[in-house]
This record gives C-alpha cells, structure tokens and sequence, in this order.
C-alpha cells in the first residue's frame, strides 16, 4: 500500500509543485495519474520510491516512511520506469543491462540468470539478449527498460508516459501486458496523457492539477466531466463524446470503450424494436 | 516500420522534391528548406535559442535575407501560428502545444510550399493536441500549403485530412479519402482506426445498416441517430 | 561536485544594469580583473581585486546564484591554499593564491551568469568570427542546464534499479558512475543528432551573408565602461611597477617536518 498524507514537495528554491496531496493505492489497484503538463504527476510518483522526500507531509509505502529508509530498499518494492529509455541503457548487451539491477540488489549468479531468461521470455525479447541495446529499435529500447525494472519483480510498477512514441500495435500490447501484471497481482501505476488508451482499460483515475487531486474516482466517471477534463487539458473520449452527443436518445452516460458501447447501442435498437 | 500519412492536398508536389529529399544530407537540403519544411515531433530538440522570435528569424537568417525581410517574415510567422505575444520568451517556459506552434512558426519563416510534419501531437496533451492541428488545418486551407503528416492517431487527424496513405513494410498500400481507406485491410495491416469507425464496424458485423461508415465522432452521432429514426 | 556548480554560471534574465551591459563591455571588463588579478601576487592588491567585483554582484542581484559558485569552488580554492602551504609558501602567500583563484572565477561567474549565450553568439559573430564557430559556443552554453537536468534525469533512473553512488570503496564508486556517464552521452548525441536535423531543415549554412534580426549596439554606458576598465589596468600597471606595496608582518611558515621539503 502506497500512501501520501498531507504531501507536498517543493524543488530547491522554487514554489510548491505539490500542494497538499493525500491519497492512497492499496495493493493490486491499477491507477492513472493525469493531469495538465507541469501539474506534478512526475514529482509525485518519485516521492514514492524515495528519489524525493516530501518537504513536508509523509509518503509511507507497505507502512515505512520514506524517510526512514533509502531509494534502494525502497526500489525493491516500488519499481520506477522511467519515461525516455536512453535516460537508462548503458550496456553492452541487453542481458548485462537486465542483470544491472538484480547485481546492485545482491541476488546470487544464478538467480540473476533465471530471471534474466525469464524476464526476456515474457517481453519477448530472448532473440535481443545478445544485442546492444543502442541498436534497438525505439520500441524495443522501451521494451528493454520495462525488463530491466520487472527482472526484480517489484510489487508495485510505475510506469511514467510508456506509450508516447508507440504506434497503435504497440499501444494494444502494451495495454494487454499491463492489464496483465495487474491481474497478476501487482500494484500498477501509470503517468499518461493518452486519454483513448486509458478509455480502453478503465483504470481509477487521478486527476493532478497544479499540485492537488481534483479528481479521484473511476475512469467512466472522471472521463465524462467536462469540467475536470477542461481544468486538466483533456477531452473525452471518442466514444464517450460520441455518448454525449446522443444522451437525448436514452443511451448511458459514462460509457468510453468500444465494447460497452456496442453492447449498449445494440440493447437500446432491441428495446426499440 | 507501419507508418501513416494523410495528405492534405492543395499544392504542387513536384517530383524534384520527392528526389532531392533522398539526397544525402549537403547544401542541397539548404535549398530545399524553401520549398519543403520539415517539423519534428520533439518541440524541445528543435527550438535552441533563448527567446522564439530568435529562433523564428534563424531560418531566414540562413538564407541571407535583408534585416528588413527578416522582421517581416518574422511578425507573419507568430501571427499566423498564434503566438505574437510570446516572442520574447525562452522556450523552457512555453508549454509543449506553445512550443510546436513555435517550432511550426520557424518552419513558417522560410515560406515553403509544402510542410511535413512528423507526429506533432506525440508529446502534447489531448487538448493542445487538437489546438495544433487545427493551426495546421488552417494553414492549410488559408495559406493553401500542402501538408504532409506523419500520425498515428486517426482519430485527431480524420476531419482534416483529404488523403491518407497507409504505409506497410515500406510500401504504400493504401491511398485515398479516410473513408475509403478505413476498412477491413487496414484494420489488419494493424493500423489504429478512429475507435468510431471500428464501433461502426462491429455494429454493421451484428446487422444494424448505416448509410455510411463514419470517421469523425459528428458523423457517427448524425449516422446513429438516422438510423434510430428509421 | 555537485550539480550546483552549474548554478553560479547559468544565465537568468534579470532587468539590471549589469545585464543589459552589451557583452563585449562586459567582457572587456572581465578581462581587465582578470589581468589584474594574474598581475599582482601582493596579498593587498589582491584583496582589492576581489572586494571591486562586490559592487557589481550587487548591482546584478546575483548574490545568491554567486555565493553559490564560490561555494562549489571552494574545494579547489582550499587545494590550492594547501599546495601553496605545503610545498613551502608563506601563509600569506598562499593565502594570496587562493585568492586570485577566487577572484577569477567570481569574475567569469558574474559574466555568465548576467550574459545570455544568445548575446554572445552575437558578439562574437560581429566580431567577425565564423559562424559556424560562434554557433558552436553559444549552443553549447545554451545545453549545459539542459544537460545537467538530464544528468540529474540519468542519475534518478539508475539509483531506481538499485545503484547507490555513495558507497564503496573510491575504485567502486568512480565505477558506479559509468552507467551515469553513458546514458548521458548518448542521451547528448541523440539529442545532437535531433537538433543537427532539425537545423539542416531551416538552411543553416545556406548563405555566407547572414544579417542577424537583432543585433547589439554599444551604448555611451558601454563605451565608458571599457574606457574605465582601461584606465584601472593603466592605474594597475603603475602600481606594480612604480608602487612599493606592504606586505604583513607576520611569516608563518609550514614546518619542516617532510624531509624532500
């Protein structure tokens, strides 16, 4: 469990990015963190791996305050991917950029090779694991930076903006692997703008503005109020504008993904017939 | 690598130009800068200098122009693409839709017939997004500048564009209005269609009949309503 | 040495005297503390040099960003006072050392930091330097706070996987900055790359005849700056060589206690 109270962070010499945010993810929820450019989603994901101590407030993750304790330990439960995987890879093969992380965690040889094979396995990366990572494609050195933090198998994964640049194959697979972890059990959260492909997967929704939640609840609701989505710099989503234009003709509100609208439609024509 | 290219239409495209862009990077590409510019999808890689209006005068700066030249291509540039009031700033405090408008406006600057664009609203927010472009829509229809744009997401892009191009495997494999192109070989070459489209598509499979399928979410609307009507 | 150091040389525009000073004055009189400074091993002279560049910091309201460079060169500034001492100088004499080095990077400090890159380019550009050499300068100064941001970027990624840069042994710790400095270079070439495309494709080096929008113009204020920065080097110059200075009483030594000493 994750959880922020009365958290609020400034960088040195500036004003309050974060202005006061209390909020807690309990394990194996799945979350987006939304908002404007600048609202402070990035910050506030990296006070929860201990990268930044609140200024004032806490940030308690599974019950030990960050304070008290390092990014290291900390990153064993609470893995961090970052945005731009060149701001990560530095090996010379993308198996010794796996191993990196479970080396500095003090796991023995042979672990490191099972997980390494595992990880590469899942990710569909085995053919690369011999490669540099600098010859990779972009896609795939985004692939490569999600192994290198699920190689250690955290409990709780962050994922900061992973679909920018990512085509809609990408973007398919990406949501289904997430979807996935989460099933697995695994506390996913994740930094985005991408409001279709939040529409697709439905997670609970936080909305950041200017460094406080104006918004927290479930995304078919968060995603059809027009004025937290114009605080925020979003829109609805197709479906759901497409919803909203026809809510005279008795279909529901809150309905933002393919599937459910179809069902929807396909209920209202019968009930007309 | 799947690419996308709608095409909006209403210049010349001259064959020299598809050739020369395939030179080698030399002082033909300085040449070609005045009559093909390029944006690229990272706002913050292409604006260097420490206030906008610098960074707008660099293109025609490069060509020689008079001082006097300059300044007016300068002004029309930000006027056009918004952003008069912001030309003393660094781009660091611009936002990302402020930037590419930036980014578009030192394109602008060396007045050229056609404008690629390579997937403008990666890194901008759903709103800034539209914002982006619509300025691009605009320059389109007023300045009559062809347009080339390299995206992704259909959905933004279905209202404006005139001709998309599906590109599979470096080949063109499709071409035409988005209507045309929006169908079942698309939808398997994996290509994301606007979501409207694929609902449309789904509810055709279950036997509910449309005039036409639709692209933009106005469409739909005015499609599912005449079709409850019936 | 932390990121800060960085700090005492960036560029902010701040509506001050100091920093609407066109550059070439300012960097004239930049020079002449600067050869002052490298002039005058006197303790009293150089005392003087250092006190001058007080009134200017003030003048700029720069004294936060500049305190904070001559904290980041402290560590310098004490290694230089001990080699002095050590190596058998004076105290005094070394105490003059450190202080020349202060005073030349509290100067080129005060210059960065109240010029922006922009301007210099352009100085050095009508100074008939070429183009492409001024270009070179100023964007490099222009991406020393974006690299640094990435550097900070690089260096929060890594310590997520575990890396903890302030253990281990001094061998193991200059290791454990390899997966800092790779990214980050790699990071800078990409991002070189992307600006070298984006440049070709607004016609840099189309034309040798380039007539830059905006240019600078030396103002009477500027004019009478470099008139006096000459007429201080001329007061300097006398002094040393005509002007017998004090030298303090006081010759504390380091002991021998090294026999190579």
């Amino acid at each position: 469990m994750i959880q922020a109270e009365e958290l609020k962070y400034a960088y040195p010499g500036s004003p309050d990015v974060l202005r006061g945010i209390n909020l807690t993810i309990n394990d194996g929820e799945f979350v987006a963190i939304m908002g404007e450019n600048g609202a402070g989603k990035t910050t506030l994901v990296k006070t929860f791996n201990g990268l930044l101590l609140p200024t004032v407030g806490t940030v308690k993750v599974d019950g030990v305050n960050t304070r008290e304790s390092s990014v290291a330990k900390l990153s064993k439960d609470v893995g961090l991917v970052f945005q731009n995987p060149d701001h990560q890879l530095f090996s010379e093969t993308v198996k010794q950029e796996l191993a990196f992380s479970l080396r500095n965690f003090g796991y023995g040889e042979d672990t490191i090779e099972r997980r390494v094979a595992t990880i590469l396995e899942t990710l569909d990366l085995t053919r690369y694991a011999e490669s540099s990572p600098f010859v990779l494609s972009g896609g795939e050195r985004k692939r490569v930076a999600l192994a290198a933090v699920l190689v250690w198998n955290p409990k709780h994964i962050i994922l900061d903006e992973p679909t920018i640049g990512q085509d809609y194959q990408q973007k398919d697979r990406l949501r289904n692997f997430i979807v996935q972890l989460n099933a697995q059990g695994k506390t996913v959260i994740i930094i985005t703008h991408d409001v279709e492909f939040v529409a697709e997967c439905k997670p609970r929704i936080v909305l950041l503005s200017r460094g406080l939640i104006v918004g927290d609840g479930p995304a078919e609701a968060i995603l059809s109020d027009d004025q937290l989505l114009a605080r925020s710099s979003m829109t609805r989503p197709q479906i759901g504008a497409l919803m909203h234009q026809l809510g005279d003709l008795g279909l529901p509100e809150g309905v933002i993904d393919v599937y459910s609208a179809e069902r929807a439609i396909l209920q209202t024509v019968r009930r007309r017939k | 690598m799947n690419g996308l290219i709608p095409n909006f239409y209403s210049g010349e495209f001259t064959g020299e130009l598809v050739v020369d862009g395939m030179n080698v990077k030399d002082h033909t590409t300085a040449e070609m800068a005045t009559h093909v510019g390029l944006v690229f999808q990272n706002p913050e890689n292409q604006l260097f200098s420490l206030s906008i209006e610098r960074d707008v005068a660099f293109g025609p700066e490069n060509l020689g122009l008079s001082r006097e030249e300059t300044r007016k291509r300068v002004d029309w540039a930000l006027e056009v693409t918004g952003i008069t009031d912001l030309k003393d700033k660094p781009p660091y405090e611009l936002s990302g839709g402020q930037q590419q408008r930036a980014a578009i406006a030192a394109v602008l600057a060396m007045q050229p017939k056609v404008i690629i664009l390579d997937e403008p609203t990666s890194f901008l927010d759903p709103k800034s997004a539209l914002e982006i472009l619509q300025v691009i829509s605009d320059l389109n229809r007023r300045l009559e500048i062809s347009i080339i744009l390299v995206e992704h997401r259909l959905d933004l892009v279905s209202k404006h564009a005139n001709r998309v191009i599906v590109m599979d495997d470096g080949k063109i494999v499709l071409d035409g209005t988005p209507r045309d192109v929006y169908g079942e070989q698309a939808r398997l070459i994996g290509i994301g269609l606007p979501r409207v489209t694929t609902l449309f598509n789904l509810l055709r499979k279950e036997g509910l009949e449309f005039y036409r399928v639709p692209t933009t979410v106005d469409e739909a609307a005015y499609e599912l309503r005449k079709m409850l009507a019936r | 040495m932390s990121l800060k150091v960085f700090d005492g040389f960036k560029f902010a525009k701040l509506p001050t005297s100091i920093h609407m000073m066109d550059p070439r004055a300012k960097f004239v009189m930049t020079i002449g503390i600067f050869s002052a400074a490298l002039l005058f091993s006197n303790i009293y002279a150089l005392i003087v040099i250092f006190l001058v560049q007080l009134p200017i910091v003030y003048a700029a309201r720069t004294w936060k960003k500049w305190a904070a460079s001559m904290r980041a060169g402290l560590f310098l500034a004490v290694l230089i006072f001990v080699m002095n001492f050590v190596f058998g100088s004076t105290f005094v004499f070394s105490a003059a050392m450190t202080l020349r080095f202060v005073s030349l990077m509290s100067a080129f400090s005060i210059f960065f930091m109240t010029t922006s890159p922009d301007d210099l380019g352009l100085a050095l550009e009508q100074a008939r330097v070429p183009y492409t050499l001024s270009f070179t300068f100023t964007t490099a100064v222009r991406l020393v706070p974006t690299m640094a941001l990435d550097a900070q970027t690089v260096i929060d990624a890594q310590r997520s996987r575990g890396l903890e840069l302030d253990r281990g042994n001094l061998v193991k710790r200059i290791r454990n900055y390899i997966p800092i400095l790779i990214p980050l270079i790699v990071s800078a070439i990409r991002r070189s790359i992307e600006l070298a495309e984006a440049l070709e494709s607004r016609g840099f080096g189309a034309s040798p005849n380039r007539q830059p929008l905006i240019v600078l113009r030396m103002k009477t204020t500027d004019y009478l700056v470099v008139a006096l920065t000459f007429f201080m080097i001329g007061v300097a110059v006398y002094v040393y060589l005509y002007v017998p200075l004090p030298t303090p009483d006081i010759a504390i030594t380091m002991p021998k206690i090294f026999p190579w000493l």
